[in-house]
């Protein structure tokens, strides 16, 4: 959270600090994520938005902000500027656990085949109501 | 909404009252401002107004993306407020023509001194603690004041304080956080909140200024009188302030003189920015 100059003058170089700092290994600095170079303490968050008709919280993107108060307000001003929402859910990304993309096979493919997971594999019975 | 459905009045307080149902009552002679009541509701137009064209030279320019559009939300809020105060001004003065002035009649076709924005509203942006600052003080009387004049005896503007009411709401929970921050963030951030309240504080005391203008309307229950404003904001202030760990900054007041059209050496070149391209094409649209 570093406050920026006079918006009519350029920043002074206390932001560019990050990126001129010396690197340890050419390696090292392939691994790291090249936004946070600059964003120093901002860090990113997941918004979750539940919409006026009384559905559960859905992702409506990310953004940057100090802490979970400042999540929350810029929240609101990103996603819910056109009254999409009635209640914000803000979390800190990297405590998100995510599934692999690359083992989506073993992950989601496996109920294909399995159609007797879905009620409508079974017939139905003569005779039964209200099913 | 067409001009046939108008017939009832969307003046009321519970309504999301638009610049536009005000011209519309304008025009078809619904509503219409006494003298004293066009003039004041010119003085808050005209705050309004100028915070709006200074907080919008932050788009693309704040410390971060997120922060460039929570500074532009507020400044659209505040043009929104703008627009409706200066629409309703504009219903008791006339042009030479003999129409009633518009909004952008008011506010692109007259000079510096016909201005009645208080000085505090015209001051430089500076740096974001500056910014900051000058929003912190601004929220806090405007909520102060959009509250009492919902109760206002006059409809209009007690519908346009409604709405500005909740928006202003939020401006102050945002500038609050913000003094919060940097005055507890960093040694650089700190120094340069105290400055930026510093810098704007000369500039308060013009807020709550009495004159004949908002004796007469506030005797008729029509508008706010200013000094009433003080006590709270005084305290609700200091206790932001106190929660800081900073103190309410002790250095002389400006001379003020705003609302008679005395202004700081800042407005000129604002609005001769704002103004410039109605003055070079009058009446273009797209």
């Amino acid at each position: 959270m570093s406050p920026h100059g006079n918006p009519e003058t350029p920043a002074s170089g206390a932001v560019e600090i990050n990126r001129e700092a010396p690197k340890a290994s050419p390696a090292l600095e392939q691994s790291a994520q090249p936004e946070h170079h600059d964003r120093g303490a901002w860090g990113l968050w997941e918004v979750f938005v539940r919409s006026s008709r009384g559905l559960s919280h859905v992702h409506a993107g990310s953004l940057h902000a100090p802490d979970a108060a400042m999540a929350l307000r810029n929240a609101r001003d990103l996603y819910t500027r056109r009254n999409e929402g009635v209640s914000i859910w803000v979390v800190p990304a990297d405590a998100i656990a995510a599934s692999d993309p690359d083992s989506k096979g073993s992950f989601f493919e496996s109920p294909q085949g399995k159609d007797y997971r879905h009620a409508t594999y079974y017939t139905k019975s003569e005779g039964v109501k209200h099913l | 909404m067409s001009e046939a459905n108008a017939s009832a009045t969307r003046i009321t307080p519970g309504n999301a009252l638009r610049p536009e149902d005000i011209a519309l009552e304008v025009r078809t002679g619904l509503v219409k401002p006494s003298e004293d009541v066009a003039e004041y509701a010119l003085r808050l137009g005209d705050d309004a107004l100028i915070l709006a064209q200074r907080l919008g030279h932050w788009i693309s320019r704040a410390p971060e993306l997120e922060e460039d559009i929570a500074l532009g939300n507020i400044a659209l809020d505040q043009l929104g407020h703008a627009r409706s105060f200066l629409t309703y001004a504009g219903a008791g003065m006339l042009n030479e023509d003999g129409t009633a002035k518009s909004e952008d009649d008011l506010a692109y076709f007259r000079r510096e001194h016909e201005f009645r924005s208080v000085q505090l509203f015209e001051q430089p942006n500076g740096d974001f603690a500056e910014t900051i600052a000058r929003q912190f003080v601004v929220s806090y009387y405007q909520y102060e004041l959009y509250r009492r004049l919902t109760e206002s005896t006059d409809a209009t503007l007690a519908a346009i304080a409604a709405k500005a009411v909740k928006e202003v709401d939020y401006h102050r929970d945002h500038s609050t956080q913000w003094v919060l921050r940097l005055a507890g963030g960093t040694e650089e951030s700190r120094t340069r909140m105290i400055h930026g309240l510093r810098t704007m504080w000369p500039y308060v005391n013009e807020l709550f200024q009495d004159d004949e203008l908002t004796q007469r309307l506030a005797e008729a229950g029509a508008a706010v009188a200013p000094s009433s404003l003080k006590e709270d904001f005084d305290r609700l202030v200091a206790g932001v302030l106190t929660e800081a760990e900073l103190e309410v900054p002790d250095v002389p007041a400006a001379p003020g003189g705003g609302r008679q059209g005395r202004h700081s050496e800042h407005l000129g070149y604002i609005l001769a920015e704002m103004q410039v391209l109605a003055r070079e094409h009058p009446g273009a649209s797209w």
